[in-house]
């Protein structure tokens, strides 16, 4: 199983690839659009910003790359969020795989609700999917965001931080999630391993 | 709903844990991969690596036992001790590491905090403030807390946050060692102060200490050594305990 893992300018990428090789799939980080191509599957993480990551994937081509790829497709954290139409964060216009909006966070409470959100939260209304094979109901996994996506027709996990966002987000080939399944302990780790296992 | 976090704590020494750990599964009692995987297997929410090695090879042997501990455990780490530039926190990061803390190299040269932020975003960076009641004000203590500063601790947890701090690590050295619970009141000040969160540490002793520092404490995080090691309160014990209290917790 080759997977490809999208090189660009976006931060902590290590993990995804350790907890791919914990699952016996040979990864790589790369930017080059053949060996992504080529690929079994394809992992879109990210930790940053969305307007200079968007920037990079266009200077790249990698944009196009994204919207066209036929292979199962799992976008982590601000892969999710760049998978979407617009974010606010800096007035961005993403991908557009999923036809949904990226908000900040806007705590009316500011001692109850801290921004970011950080630590384990729940996933809940799990609409039946292939990637939530052996997972016990309303599992926890671990999130760092300060901008969520809306609830939308594509939602197929939903957690509850202020309001209800959008935990996980799945259109044809394209799989999103909103917390770091790389470092959400067995749970995480189920994830990664049915979306290897995806047989679409 | 979000929950509150339960942070073993690990010193680490030339790349081996040094206070004294009591698991009786441990082969290797020093090793500090084998124990980070028990305490994430047994559900702690995240870890932390202090490291006290003073010898010039540290940096290196720290991001060694980094790679390892990234590719063993699957919960997210912060890594600390001695942390004092970008370039130190860019090699920790790229080793799997998934925050930094910084204190000492903080307090010198507040600015180091901007641009670690800048550089890699808020969320890795975790600055730590060790903070001693000095004659009934709270002061910002270096050193392990032997060194007192000019710092008033409320002061100094504000700028950390303004300057892009993306947590606090605030350990009572009042506290700290005694046994005899966190240091609440403090803890609540800065919390409801700050949009970012708070890491309580220092004086666990009970499971009602963490109780009382979620509720009182009003933090988001609570760190704790000893009482984890020498097993006085197991990790999957306390959490249970703290469900029935109804404390927010992943089980």
């Amino acid at each position: 199983m080759k997977v490809a893992v999208i090189k660009y300018n976006s931060g902590n990428v290590q993990s995804v690839l350790y907890a791919m090789e914990r699952l016996g799939a040979e990864a790589e980080l790369t930017d080059d659009i053949e060996k992504i191509k080529s690929a079994d599957r394809v992992i879109f993480p990210g930790q940053g910003e969305a307007s200079s990551a968007m920037r990079y994937l266009k200077s790249k081509n990698l944009d196009k790359v994204i919207k066209d790829t036929k292979q199962p497709f799992f976008g982590i954290c601000l892969g999710l969020q760049l998978l979407c139409e617009h974010s606010e964060e800096n007035d961005t216009d993403c991908l557009g795989v999923f036809p949904v909006r990226v908000k900040k966070f806007i705590p009316e409470n500011t001692q109850e609700f801290k921004v970011p959100q950080i630590g384990w939260n729940e996933l809940e209304n799990l609409v039946k999917n292939p990637l939530f094979e052996n997972l016990k109901p309303n599992p926890f996994v671990y999130f760092v965001h300060s901008y969520y996506a809306e609830l939308s027709e594509f939602t197929i996990a939903q957690s509850h931080y202020i309001h209800d966002f959008s935990a996980m987000l799945h259109r044809d080939n394209f799989f999103a999630i909103q917390a770091h399944p790389e470092k959400s302990g067995e749970v995480g780790e189920q994830l990664l391993k049915n979306f290897l296992n995806l047989n679409i | 709903m979000l929950t509150k976090r339960i942070i073993p704590c690990l010193d680490i020494k030339d790349g081996r844990t040094v206070k004294g750990v009591n698991f009786v599964q441990l082969r290797d009692a020093g090793d500090p991969v084998e124990l980070a995987k028990i305490y994430s297997d047994e559900g702690a929410d995240e870890l932390v690596f202090l490291d006290i090695t003073a010898t010039v090879d540290k940096r290196k042997t720290l991001a060694e036992l980094v790679t390892k501990v990234a590719k063993a455990i699957n919960i997210p780490f912060t890594v600390g001790g001695g942390i004092s530039t970008v370039e130190d926190v860019k090699v920790l990061l790229g080793a799997g590491a998934d925050k930094i803390s910084i204190n000492s190299a903080a307090v010198k040269n507040p600015g180091v905090i901007d641009e670690m932020a800048a550089e890699f975003g808020s969320q890795c960076i975790v600055v730590a403030i060790d903070t001693r009641d000095v004659d009934g004000t709270d002061y910002v203590h270096t050193h392990g807390g032997r060194k007192p500063t000019l710092l008033q601790t409320q002061a100094w947890a504000k700028e950390v946050a303004d300057r892009g701090a993306g947590e606090i690590l605030l350990t009572s050295m009042d506290h700290d060692g005694t046994k005899g619970g966190f240091a609440n009141e403090i803890t609540a000040e800065i919390s409801s102060m700050l949009s970012i969160p708070v890491i309580a540490s220092g004086g666990a002793g009970k499971m009602h200490h963490f109780e009382e520092v979620f509720s009182h404490g009003k933090a988001d995080a609570a760190l704790a050594a000893s009482i984890f090691h020498f097993k006085e309160i197991p990790v999957p014990e306390l959490k249970s305990y703290l469900v029935e209290q109804g404390v927010s917790i992943r089980i």
